[in-house]
């Protein structure tokens, strides 16, 4: 036990966890999109983050890029990677939809399908990308497919510095951007959802989807929206992801995508503004936990949080619905 | 409703941890056939040929392979075949191929386990069913400790490999020593070792758990400690990211490893965060090795051998010698492997009553980083 440890750096462990947090938030946000409206956990979306990794990694490496690159190339590798790892992630999402939900969906499949479907797909997308692609593509992306299933570098894009200090709690550059854009992505999210005319469609469907029907908002389409809205946050995340740690997988997604599904049902599964507040609070706890013993308890510390979470607001801290969030 | 379906998502969550835990396992591969004539026989060998850390295993697969070649040109008459057990390193995954080995009476002796993890679940199974183990890369000190009797190692264990550590860390003057290890039976193993020999040199320790991808909290203990060397015990597949984000939260720590460490799948998972790190192996640089080893793995294979290229090709050639010697039953086999007094490629190779090689006979080299390659830097004293 380390208390005076933990007291002692309490705003930096802070910091950290809240940069960690906003990562498996933003992931987040895809079990919590696709669980309000269809009441399904889409397993999946944790290789819809990989994707989006793999994404930026090949796009980095077929640019070139090297490490630490100047300034206005570093942004525009940064832009580039969020557009390339939106699309890819996005598009995964998508495809999953239309290839493995939807058709459930048209047969009126029980839930225990959905869930089975979606872990399943989850194992062809890890050995996908541990095994097919690197037989298909090994010669073409050596750097990428050349050694399956092993973790992969990606150059540094923006050198990690400490940009300003508040006590004895140093925040950087890094933490900063990684905070600042999974906070800025969210809240551009939240608008989309509670003020815009599509953003009314997909709360209509989550509150009553006959009702909705009968208004005239077209289910499927919604339903594509939100996976693909779902699919677009992890690949933001993956990008911050790739610059902040620099390395992918094709097994990165499983613990993570635990992680922030943990955030989602921590936070209220369902309410987009409870994805943020369960992932950082997870980040926090895990860094907490961390500190205060040795780093392979942060995970029990995490869970347990969650439990007793769970024993006093069932449903999350902030509660579950998609269609009433508006805190 | 609702809240019912919130409690069975933690059963479903724990169901997807069993279910990806169990979905990634390679069967055996390689084909099988039996020993004909009065000469000749099965081996088996089993590590972890695909995975995160298969880079530290396949040139002792490969140096094995090698070996069973040369012998079967040489002897065409004594055919001898080795079918291989991708295990991952996963003792999970090993126990089922361990009885399956065990099962098959055509089936000599084995090589391996590669790890300690592996070996370690294995060992009884190989045992009862009087079979030899020759491991040429399971280090951790314990595994000669516990009676087996079948278990022999071409390697040095963790207890020398640590001692080793310690001189190098305290040639280099360490003063505050920072100590990590996975909580894996390698990678916690040596690093106790470690912690015994260097006493108050080691300011502090964390454990990390395997496949962990983020390291805020090591990495503020590391900050905290004021460390100037940070010894990782583990693989590759977590030291890469660790190193990476100790460099990117301007830790400058000298980094050591041991063994585990020795892929190029660190540096390049590093991207550069790996410069300049020390890795200690009991593994001879290539152009050490004896006899034309070297130069025919590189003919074969086309890269130099990596980590344990010459000890994979020094256990096969035990079995080797006894087939040649015409052993054909598992005891005459086992019997043959204890008694085993002959000059290796990687060192000369005499079993103690443990099964551990000589102490005085083991070599161990530090390696350094530079770019992506692992290059051999100077021979440790071992203690």
């Amino acid at each position: 036990m380390h208390f005076d440890e933990l007291i002692g750096h309490l705003g930096q462990h802070t910091v950290d966890g809240l940069s960690k947090g906003a990562i498996y938030a933003l992931i987040a946000l895809g079990y919590t999109l696709v669980y309000g409206v269809l009441r399904l956990i889409n397993f999946a979306h944790s290789e819809v983050f990989m994707v989006g990794t793999f994404a930026v990694l090949i796009l980095w490496n077929q640019l070139g890029v090297q490490n630490n690159p100047p300034i206005g190339q570093a942004i525009l590798f940064l832009v580039l990677g969020l557009i390339v790892a939106a699309v890819a992630s996005g598009g995964t999402a998508l495809a999953l939809e239309r290839v493995a939900y939807r058709p459930l969906r048209r047969k009126n499949a029980p839930p225990l399908i959905f869930l089975i479907t979606a872990i399943g797909l989850s194992l062809v997308f890890v050995e996908l990308f541990g095994q097919v692609l690197p037989k298909l593509l090994g010669g073409a992306l050596p750097d990428v497919f050349g050694r399956p299933r092993q973790i992969i570098g990606m150059p540094t894009i923006i050198q990690q510095e400490t940009l300003f200090t508040i006590g004895n709690t140093a925040i950087t550059n890094i933490q900063l951007i990684v905070f600042v854009a999974a906070v800025a992505m969210m809240a551009l999210l939240d608008w989309f959802i509670n003020r815009t005319r599509y953003g009314r469609g997909v709360r209509a469907v989550a509150q009553n989807p006959e009702t909705a029907a009968l208004m005239g908002v077209n289910q499927e389409r919604v339903i594509m929206l939100i996976f693909v809205l779902g699919g677009i946050m992890a690949g933001a995340a993956a990008l911050l992801w790739s610059m902040r740690f620099g390395f992918t997988q094709n097994s990165i997604g499983f613990v993570l995508g635990l992680k922030a599904f943990t955030a989602a049902v921590l936070g209220g599964i369902g309410n987009l503004r409870g994805a943020l507040l369960g992932g950082l609070f997870l980040g926090i706890v895990e860094v907490y936990g961390a500190t205060l013993f040795a780093s392979n308890w942060e995970d029990v510390i995490a869970f347990v949080v969650l439990i007793v979470v769970l024993m006093f607001r069932p449903t999350g801290l902030l509660g579950e619905s998609l269609g009433r969030a508006r805190a | 409703m609702r809240r019912s379906y919130v409690r069975a998502l933690g059963t479903v969550a724990l169901a997807a941890t069993l279910v990806v835990a169990a979905g990634c396992q390679d069967s055996g591969g390689g084909d099988g056939g039996t020993a004909s004539g009065d000469c000749g026989g099965k081996i088996a060998i089993f590590g972890a040929f695909t995975g995160d850390n298969a880079g530290l295993v396949i040139p002792s697969l490969n140096g094995a392979k090698l070996a069973v070649e040369q012998f079967n040109t040489a002897n065409p008459d004594c055919k001898v075949t080795m079918q291989e057990f991708d295990t991952q390193g996963d003792p999970a995954v090993a126990t089922p191929f361990a009885n399956q080995i065990a099962g098959d009476n055509s089936f000599l002796g084995v090589i391996g386990g590669h790890f300690s993890g592996e070996s370690d679940a294995t060992m009884p199974i190989y045992q009862a069913a009087g079979l030899a183990m020759v491991s040429p890369s399971a280090t951790r000190t314990d595994l000669t400790q516990k009676g087996n009797t079948s278990f022999y190692r071409v390697v040095g264990n963790d207890g020398t490999q640590a001692g080793a550590v310690a001189s190098y860390l305290k040639t280099q003057n360490a003063q505050k020593v920072f100590m990590v290890d996975d909580a894996s039976a390698y990678g916690a193993g040596i690093t106790d070792e470690l912690g015994k020999q260097l006493g108050p040199l080691v300011v502090n320790k964390d454990k990390i758990q395997e496949r962990q991808t983020q390291f805020d909290a090591t990495v503020s203990k590391i900050k905290a400690a004021q460390a100037d060397f940070v010894f990782y015990g583990g693989y590759t597949r977590e030291a890469a990211p660790l190193v990476k984000q100790m460099r990117a939260a301007g830790v400058q720590a000298k980094f050591v490893g041991p063994d585990g460490l020795y892929d190029t799948a660190f540096p390049k998972g590093a991207s550069g965060g790996a410069e300049g790190a020390i890795i200690t192996c009991p593994c001879l640089p290539a152009d050490k090795a004896g006899g034309t080893f070297s130069a025919d793995y590189q003919k074969k294979f086309g890269i130099p051998p990596g980590s344990y290229g010459a000890e994979g090709f020094d256990g096969a050639t035990i079995y080797l010698d006894a087939f040649k010697a015409g052993k054909k039953t598992r005891a005459d086999i086992l019997a043959f492997v204890k008694s085993y007094d002959k000059q290796g490629v990687s060192k000369y190779i005499k079993f103690d009553a443990k099964g551990d090689v000589d102490p005085t006979k083991v070599v161990i080299w530090a390696y350094q980083i530079k770019g992506e390659a692992i290059e051999a830097l100077q021979e440790l004293k071992l203690s």
